[in-house]
């Protein structure tokens, strides 16, 4: 089975576009997540992501809390979206 | 949006930086069906190596618009899996695979009116470029600057079409290494007072751009805030690296 591998590092949210497309039919850059942790609101664009092999790990952009994480297995896609509160999507 | 994967091939490659601490090239890549982008998106480049073996990097073009001829700019990292492939390797005549256009927050649209301030590291200028053609193709009345940090002169990315900007763009060079001779300011890394000094002031409440290595986005940003701009009103898109 392939194995997809990405570059660690701190980028934005912007990263997200493209792996979650695959999962979602909009694009989650620019819907706004509230973090369950510290309450603020925030585009996920803007939000921190840590890359590493077949994952992403999505934290707020104020308060560094977890809001996301993103595994890539080779036969699926698994979210961990315990750290966010709320979702906005635009039309 | 879903995106879908596309088979682009490449028209043509071009040269673009070529000094001791690295090399970058552009893209020329034909994908049909491709619908268009806005300046500022990014696409996902997926190689596939013959064992199976893929790896996935993102890359912001410079291009945009309606057609098919996309270009996106590469720095190669001396220990990366793909961009000494796409730096080094890659000819004319060989296929890519490409999902895009992704992202719809860091983008430019012809209708925005407002002032526009980019502020560019290195290779960073990628997406920004995209905005300025933009700007030059609809024939926007939105006054636009640039600010274009570079180790030294020869790190410059889309250096000729940035030494003659269309109308009612303003480019300013800023070089943290090695300036040109006879350059007023030392060389060295960007400072709030350079800020303060090449770019729109809060009172213009400019639309603002920064993109570029981790480190550098950060510094700018925080100083433009320190400035007195409105956070919501900077844009930032960093690629990692120091």
């Amino acid at each position: 089975m392939a194995t997809v591998h990405r570059v660690p590092g701190h980028v934005d949210g912007n990263a997200l576009a493209g792996p979650l497309s695959e999962v979602f039919d909009f694009d989650v850059t620019t819907a706004s997540a509230r973090c369950d942790a510290c309450g603020a609101t925030a585009m996920l664009a803007e939000a921190m992501v840590y890359e590493k092999p077949h994952s992403f790990i999505v934290r707020c952009g104020s308060c560094d809390a977890v809001l996301m994480v993103v595994l890539q297995r080779a036969d699926a896609t698994e979210l961990d979206l315990s750290g966010i509160a709320w979702l906005h999507v635009p039309r | 949006m879903t995106a879908v994967w596309h088979v682009g091939t490449v028209a043509e490659t071009r040269t673009e930086t070529r000094t001791e601490t690295g090399t970058g090239r552009s893209l020329l890549l034909e994908v049909p069906g491709w619908g268009g982008n806005i300046a500022g998106q990014h696409v996902d480049v997926r190689l596939t190596a013959e064992d199976g073996y893929q790896a996935v990097r993102s890359y912001s073009l410079a291009s945009s618009g309606a057609g098919q001829m996309l270009q996106l700019a590469v720095d190669k990292l001396p220990d990366g899996e793909v961009s000494p492939y796409l730096v080094d390797d890659i000819m004319p005549g060989d296929q890519l695979e490409i999902r895009g256009p992704l992202g719809g927050w860091f983008i430019w649209t012809p209708d925005m009116t407002d002032s526009v301030q980019l502020i560019a590291g290195g290779s960073g200028v990628v997406p920004l470029m995209a905005m300025i053609r933009s700007h030059a193709a609809v024939g926007s009345a939105a006054p636009f600057r640039l600010l274009y940090s570079v180790r030294q002169p020869d790190d410059a990315f889309f250096r000729t079409e940035l030494d003659t900007p269309a109308p009612g763009v303003d480019v300013t060079w800023l070089y943290t290494r090695s300036a040109p001779e006879g350059w007023d300011r030392p060389a060295g890394r960007v400072t709030a007072a350079d800020l303060a000094a090449l770019t729109f002031p809060p009172s213009d409440d400019p639309a603002i751009f920064v993109c570029g290595p981790t480190g550098f986005v950060e510094a700018v940003a925080s100083a433009l805030v320190g400035l007195g701009h409105d956070p919501g009103r900077i844009k930032t898109e960093r690629f990692g690296g120091k």
